[in-house]
């Protein structure tokens, strides 16, 4: 087996193993951190794509920023392992079950079509369309409105965020002071 | 002899396997050297003598000190999630050395080996988006403190991932932007282009971005959690942090990949904004390529050098900040600076 | 680098879209959700970039490029509505964040 088929197998078994992980396992620390390893193994996927830039993007973006800021908000939050999963939602593990297979065979089509009776399969080729040239040059001249569109998203997500950490939240302070006051209250009665 | 010398030289040449080793290992014994360093600056700035008993002038303290941690029990705590916890080290150490892989300390040459014209470059991988690659690695260094403070089950661990992980993403940025200007200005990802974009003395980045400098450096101090920034192991506060239930090789290897992040820092600082391995002037003397290379190679690590003194000149001198100072730097300081860099970088490179 | 055909890719991103609505619907813990709809947008990369190199064309690139823009603005707001819910009702569980306004 060629070199890039046995790294394309491995990246692929550690995305799907901690896409998994991502799904299954109940603390959410863990699950963040497996969803690194899912996307370490998506950026070593699109470098075997040819796409280097985006490769390395991915992982400034993603590793580099997005997970980091889950597990802050997770360590922040002290978020507990959960248990329950009651009522109709226990039966949508099983639903769920379904739903995956029914995704699959539908979003894997075209992969089907390409397992079964073609003969000519289409590889990887080699390209040079993920090189910061031919993106750059792309981005910044037919795609410049909607690479101007993101810049004000982020913008506009920015003071998004700003605005909804810095707000006084409903509750208000004398409710708050009166919460606080209740659990105190409760706390020496059960003593 | 033929064929010997044809898998030599694809040993060597070829996959760069062997200056890859080469230079992990000169790495480590860099870093060894440095832990000496650190302490011998320490005690010169705090009137002290310093380490003088493990051989003359105590240069043999860093061999005493490894014996030490590799001899010592290596505990690990009952509490902690043993996976994790065995892990975080490793994934401390990786970032930290891999990040040097793209970093040029030489000019390439080209020489007559086993009758095969090689040109040797120095440098470890010359990939063309060199620059977003350091970016891109050297985010990851924080997953080893909030690994190793999650995973040690411990309040004042957590309290120190939890720093960590708000202090990188909030210094990244000020980083990104003293880059961004920089490419702007050579016009290319690629350090090694970067790097001869700073010919002459006048045109190193220090002097074209003077203000980007600056930045950077604060910035690479944050990345590097040290003083005054290093309030993810504050003794004082977190009892050591992320590391404070860690002994023996695990805690060394935190301590190792601490100091390789500040040698790769410190040679990025030497790379980006002060001309690398370039000397001005050097080509007009017309000395034999090999000592030019030799050189220019010293040139690249008396610069680096250099820097790292500064690192731990700081470290001895300045108090640290508090945790809402440091916040308030980074965002209402640094970002401001860093976008206002950007656009004038970017008015000078279009109107002149 | 020609050794590998293109649709295992989009079946390696069927996948991970699959295990991305798993985690939607079966998980109660809000920023839980959050990652598994990531996992989804990243599956959804996974094919641009496939169908991108099949087609010789740069337009997926672009694209993968814009989802990890809107990827990152939707972690920003997003994690600041968790962070505002917690901060009022103190759970992240969605079952128990079921009134709009109280």
């Amino acid at each position: 087996m060629a070199l890039e088929s046995i790294l394309f197998w491995l990246f692929a078994m550690l995305a799907v193993g901690g896409g998994v992980g991502v799904v299954v396992h109940p603390n959410p620390v863990k699950s963040a951190l497996f969803l690194v390893v899912t996307f370490f193994a998506l950026a070593g996927e699109y470098v075997l794509l040819m796409a280097h830039f985006v490769a390395i993007v991915h992982i400034a973006v993603y590793a580099g920023a997005i997970m980091v800021l889950f597990l802050f908000v997770i360590m922040l939050l002290n978020v507990q392992e959960e248990s329950r999963l009651a009522g109709v939602w226990g039966f949508m593990r099983y639903f769920s079950v379904v739903l995956f297979v029914a995704l699959f065979v539908q979003l894997g089509y075209f992969g089907y079509q390409g397992f079964f009776g073609a003969e000519n399969v289409p590889l990887v080729r080699e390209t040079e369309i993920g090189t910061v040239e031919q993106i750059g040059t792309a981005l910044f001249s037919q795609y410049v409105l909607p690479f101007e569109i993101a810049s004000i998203l982020l913008l506009t997500a920015m003071i998004g965020a700003l605005y909804l950490s810095k707000q006084k939240l409903g509750l208000g302070e004398p409710a708050r002071a009166a919460r606080v006051k209740e659990a105190l209250h409760e706390k020496e009665e059960a003593h | 002899m033929d064929s010997f010398g044809d898998l030599l030289f694809y040993l060597v040449i070829e996959t760069g396997f062997l200056k890859a080793a080469l230079v992990v290992n000169l790495l480590l014994v860099v870093v060894m050297i440095l832990t000496l360093m650190e302490r011998k600056i320490s005690a010169w700035i705090q009137e002290r003598h310093g380490p003088n008993r493990v051989g003359p002038w105590g240069i043999l303290q860093p061999i005493a000190d490894g014996v030490k941690f590799f001899t010592k029990e290596d505990i690990v705590p009952s509490h902690v999630d043993k996976f994790l916890y065995i892990i975080a080290p490793l994934v401390s150490l990786f970032p930290a050395l891999v990040t040097f892989a793209v970093v040029p300390f030489g000019d390439q040459m080209t020489v007559n080996m086993f009758d095969h014209l090689v040109t040797i470059q120095f440098q470890v991988a010359d990939i063309n988006v060199g620059i977003l690659y350091i970016v891109g690695i050297a985010s990851l260094g924080v997953y080893g403190l909030i690994v190793g403070g999650f995973g040690s089950n411990n309040k004042y661990s957590m309290l120190g991932g939890l720093r960590s992980s708000a202090q990188m993403i909030s210094y990244e940025l000020p980083m990104g932007l003293a880059i961004i200007s920089v490419v702007m200005l050579s016009g290319s990802l690629r350090l090694n282009d970067i790097v001869t974009d700073q010919s002459s003395l006048l045109a190193w980045n220090i002097f074209r971005q003077p203000l980007g400098f600056i930045i950077f450096f604060v910035a690479a101090f944050a990345e590097t959690n040290r003083l005054p920034f290093d309030l993810p192991e504050a003794e004082q506060e977190l009892v050591g942090g992320y590391h404070t239930e860690y002994s023996s090789m695990k805690f060394s290897a935190f301590m190792i990949s601490e100091y390789s992040h500040i040698i790769t820092a410190s040679s990025l600082v030497a790379t980006l904004y002060l001309g690398g391995w370039q000397i001005p002037g050097l080509a007009a003397l017309n000395l034999p390529i090999v000592a030019e290379q030799l050189l220019q190679i010293l040139a690249f690590i008396v610069k680096t050098s250099f820097i790292i003194f500064i690192f731990m000149w700081v470290r001895w001198t300045l108090p640290r900040f508090r945790y809402d100072q440091l916040m308030n730097l980074g965002w209402k300081s640094m970002v401001p600076l860093g976008l206002l860099n950007v656009v004038l970088t970017a008015a000078v490179v279009a109107f002149f | 680098m020609l050794s590998i055909p293109v649709h295992y890719f989009l079946i390696l991103g069927a996948i991970l879209f699959g295990l991305g609505v798993v985690g939607v619907i079966t998980r109660r813990n809000a920023i839980v959700i959050f990652m598994s709809i990531e996992l989804m947008l990243n599956a959804v990369n996974l094919t641009f970039l496939a169908f991108s190199n099949y087609l010789n064309n740069v337009e997926g690139h672009i694209f993968v490029f814009m989802i990890m823009v809107v990827a990152a603005a939707e972690v920003a707001v997003g994690l600041a509505i968790i962070v505002a819910i917690f901060r009022l009702r103190e759970t992240v569980h969605v079952d128990d964040i079921r009134l709009l306004k109280w």
